[in-house]
């Protein structure tokens, strides 16, 4: 495996029932970059990223073929605890979901499964990870309270902290500011594009002028297929195939 | 022509709508009538005795006017509570693992698995209860924990009463842990938890409420259950002191003497009462818990 | 605790909960067939031609010969007057609440919020009313009082079940029924009901099946006899109290008679359950999909 590259998928091919959702999928995702996996509504992307971390073990119907290297590590041929693995990546769905306790409990979620229970040991990582959403100070005084009860722009701070907080290498972001304001959504945006230097960031949009502000590198996907994938100038200014181009005017949405 | 079939479809539109409002309307009504009719039977006996005389006395003595519906109130009280204690669990349980770790042909073959046990009559229970439960608890429960029974005892009559409910709870419990948003439990996946602390931390936390109603409204379902419980459980008028003991619940109270009713005077007045009781308690439980579901679902 | 010793414990706790798991969902199968086992073993001996075709003879306590045609035909009775009683009740109110009122969303919750209480409320509490009712309107111990009784017991059965089917009746279609001209009553008749026939089905099966089991309602207020009824105003025996009263005899051939009561009436609720989830089934393969 290259080294600059953090996730290289292979030949991978995923049916739900009998449909075929992904068809092929040869994906290079580089290290410490953010790689936006670009396409129309209901061609595979959520799909894909959910077999990142293998999420997609929770569906019996769902059944993948390929290998998908991390760290020279085929996850899914992975027969270790698949727990340990999926803490290497943080998940941001499309809407925020708080876990059904306090802010402070969950954001140390990650840490208390891990084992490590005593509050002293606790504190200092929680303020961490909330200072690094940007969340800290408009929370810190109200720790105890329940999750919910913050705006949704907040929970998707919190849900981001929380993910951060479990050490991830990787961060994987399901369409996550599709249901955000405009200012949150800008916030979001703006905290990937720190958080890149230290975390490899693989995002999943069907937004192009999102994709255009904040990729390094561009996946096109097109019903189940990856049509084109590149560096994003490369990808923006002189796109090789044919639906690329049509995309990129606007055809498919 | 026209006209003759206008004025018909507008005269049945009429009827129609009439007879839908007027059906609705009885509907309405009906628990009022329920209450109000038991209530007006028990009167007569309220007039002579207090009603805190009568829930709280242990006195039953019908021939001499004594009509302690105490001993009856615990035993409700008893059987409920054990069948709950013990169906309860087996209920989580079995949510827990069909919705969230068997494949989902189990849970298709379950369905129709629980809903003949919900279908079952209660008397079919009852002779079940007698052929099956009341000689187990009689030749295996019993020497096991040192006691001489005949059987016919509150732990009978709470066994056959916890199958009774556990095919309403779990359908209840199912519905409401798929009311849990599969990504609120992905997303606990995704930060390295086990399925199972998954469940724990998230989905019965999430749950809880729907989860407290579910058990409310097996509660009242019990509470309420005539035919079984009075077959299996011995029908002593006696305050129950232990598993092994007999008891005698309100329901099989009513359904035992309604022979005699007529014939002693205030009897009819005393099991009507007892009607009333067993009416007010059941709708409270199941006020409570139809509520709470209701506000678990608006927040979810 | 070390890491790798805390994941242990947590897989070793997973793996026994997950034991226990499976024991209580098998556990609840087996219990099911224990059941059936049970009724099948005690009443397939006692079944016979007579006992199916006849009354029993010599009183039904203590009377050695006859069978149980007074409650099979008893039971159909009630449970089929009570069954289309509460279908003329309940079937518009149904509709009522999903048409006519259907921007009363408020009232219509109000009116399903009741009506679940209703349904929680015990037989026994019905049985009860209904034989004050009883005795207020003069009426004995008959068939036509068991038949009031039982109506009022399934009527919040049969109203929110078929509620439940015509729930999923999307707006769309009410509109285009309406704006062709209709009514929305014969919108109701014409449309809604023919949609959800089999769910209105099912709906009257699963009441027929509570009507006919049930025995608490009936027990003050049908009586018990030997013989059919050949009117409203004569008392009726049914299935339940069949075997409720016959199990307690000391003489085998009328225990038999109860035996054979319970295999019946076991036998009835099987159809029906089997054959309702069958329609239900159906009824997803077939419904339009909007």
């Amino acid at each position: 495996m290259d080294s600059n590259t953090e996730i290289d998928i292979r030949n991978l091919n995923l049916h739900i029932g009998k449909q075929q959702i992904l068809k092929d999928i040869n994906i290079q995702i580089p290290k410490n970059k953010i790689t936006v996996i670009l396409g129309p509504s209901g061609c595979g992307k959520t799909t894909l990223l959910k077999t990142l971390n293998r999420l997609t073990d929770m569906y019996p119907d769902i059944k993948v073929v390929g290998e998908i290297f991390i760290d020279d590590i085929d996850i899914l041929s992975y027969k270790g605890d698949i727990t340990q693995l999926r803490q290497r990546m943080g998940l941001l769905s499309q809407r925020p979901y708080p876990l059904p306790m306090s802010i402070f409990k969950n954001v140390a979620y990650g840490l208390r499964i891990s084992g490590r229970k005593e509050k002293k040991f606790l504190t200092k990582p929680v303020e961490h990870f909330l200072r690094q959403a940007s969340l800290w100070e408009e929370v810190k005084d109200r720790l105890r309270d329940p999750a919910s009860g913050l705006s949704i722009g907040q929970q998707q701070r919190l849900c981001l902290a929380r993910g951060l907080a479990v050490d991830p290498k990787i961060i994987l972001a399901d369409e996550p500011t599709s249901a955000l304001d405009p200012v949150s959504s800008q916030a979001i945006e703006e905290k990937f594009l720190e958080l890149k230097d230290n975390y490899t960031i693989v995002m999943v949009t069907h937004v192009l002028r999102q994709a255009r502000r904040i990729a390094d590198h561009v996946v096109f996907m097109y019903l189940g297929e990856v049509v084109e994938q590149g560096p994003a100038k490369e990808f923006f200014e002189n796109p090789k195939e044919e639906r690329t181009k049509a995309y990129l005017k606007g055809a498919f949405n | 022509m026209r006209k003759y079939f206008k004025i018909k479809r507008g005269l049945r539109n009429t009827l129609n709508h009439n007879w839908m409002l007027l059906a609705l309307i009885v509907i309405m009504l009906l628990p009022i009538l329920l209450g109000l009719g038991l209530y007006i039977k028990s009167e007569v006996l309220l007039q002579k005795q207090s009603l805190w005389h009568v829930l709280f006395s242990s006195n039953w003595k019908p021939l001499a006017g004594e009509f302690g519906l105490l001993p009856f109130i615990l035993s409700s009280l008893w059987v409920t509570f054990l069948a709950v204690v013990l169906a309860a669990p087996i209920c989580l349980l079995t949510a827990i693992y069909l919705t969230q770790y068997s494949k989902k042909y189990l849970l298709r073959f379950m369905h129709p698995v629980i809903d003949i046990l919900a279908g079952i009559p209660s008397v079919i229970y009852g002779l079940w209860g007698i052929l099956i439960v009341v000689p187990f608890v009689s030749h295996y429960v019993a020497p096991l924990l040192g006691y001489q029974s005949s059987g016919f005892t509150v732990l009978a009559g709470a066994i056959v009463l916890a199958v009774m409910i556990i095919p309403f709870i779990l359908n209840i419990l199912i519905d409401v842990f798929h009311t849990v948003p599969d990504e609120l439990l992905e997303a606990s996946l995704s930060l390295g938890a086990t399925r199972w602390q998954t469940v724990k931390k998230v989905l019965l936390r999430k749950a809880y409420p729907g989860i407290i109603s579910a058990i409310g409204l097996g509660v009242s379902r019990a509470f309420g259950e005539t035919m079984a419980v009075l077959m299996v459980v011995g029908n002593v008028a006696h305050i129950p002191n232990g598993l092994f003991s007999p008891g005698y619940p309100l329901p099989a109270l009513i359904a035992n003497n309604y022979g005699e009713m007529l014939s002693i005077p205030l009897y009819d007045s005393a099991l009507m009462l007892a009607a009333l009781v067993l009416f007010v308690v059941v709708m409270l439980f199941n006020f409570g818990s139809r509520l709470a579901i209701i506000r678990l679902e608006k927040n979810m | 605790m070390n890491r790798k010793n805390h994941t242990r414990l947590i897989k070793a706790e997973e793996k026994i909960f997950i034991g226990v798991m499976r024991m209580a969902t098998l556990g609840i199968a087996a219990v099911l067939m224990l059941i059936i086992v049970s009724i099948l073993v005690n009443g397939l001996p006692a079944l016979s031609w007579e006992m199916l075709s006849q009354t029993p003879k010599g009183g039904f306590y203590f009377g050695k010969e006859g069978g149980i045609l007074n409650a099979i035909v008893g039971s159909l009775y009630l449970a089929v007057g009570s069954t289309v009683m509460a279908l003329f009740i309940g079937l518009p109110v149904a509709l009522f609440m999903n048409i006519h009122l259907l921007n009363h969303q408020k009232l219509v919750n109000t009116i399903r919020f009741l009506l679940d209480l209703l349904w929680g409320v015990p037989s026994i509490v019905y049985g009860a009313f209904g034989f004050t009712l009883m005795v207020y309107m003069g009426i004995r111990t008959s068939l036509l009082a068991g038949i009031i009784t039982v109506t009022l017991f399934i009527i919040p059965i049969m109203v929110r079940s078929i509620d439940e089917v015509l729930k999923t009746v999307p707006r769309g279609l009410l509109e285009a029924s309406l704006s062709l001209g209709s009514t929305r009553s014969e919108t109701a008749f014409r449309v809604f009901v023919r949609q959800c026939s089999p769910g209105i089905v099912t709906a009257i099966l699963l009441s027929f099946g509570r009507a006919i089991g049930d025995a608490a309602a009936v027990l003050f207020t049908t009586g018990y006899t030997d013989y059919i009824p050949h009117s409203l105003s004569q008392p009726a025996a049914t299935l339940p109290l069949a075997i409720f009263f016959q199990l307690s005899s000391p003489i085998p051939e009328v225990k038999a008679r109860a035996y054979a009561s319970a295999l019946v009436l076991t036998i009835i609720i099987l159809i029906i359950s089997i054959s309702s989830r069958y329609l239900s089934r159906r009824f997803e393969k077939n419904k339009i999909k909007f």
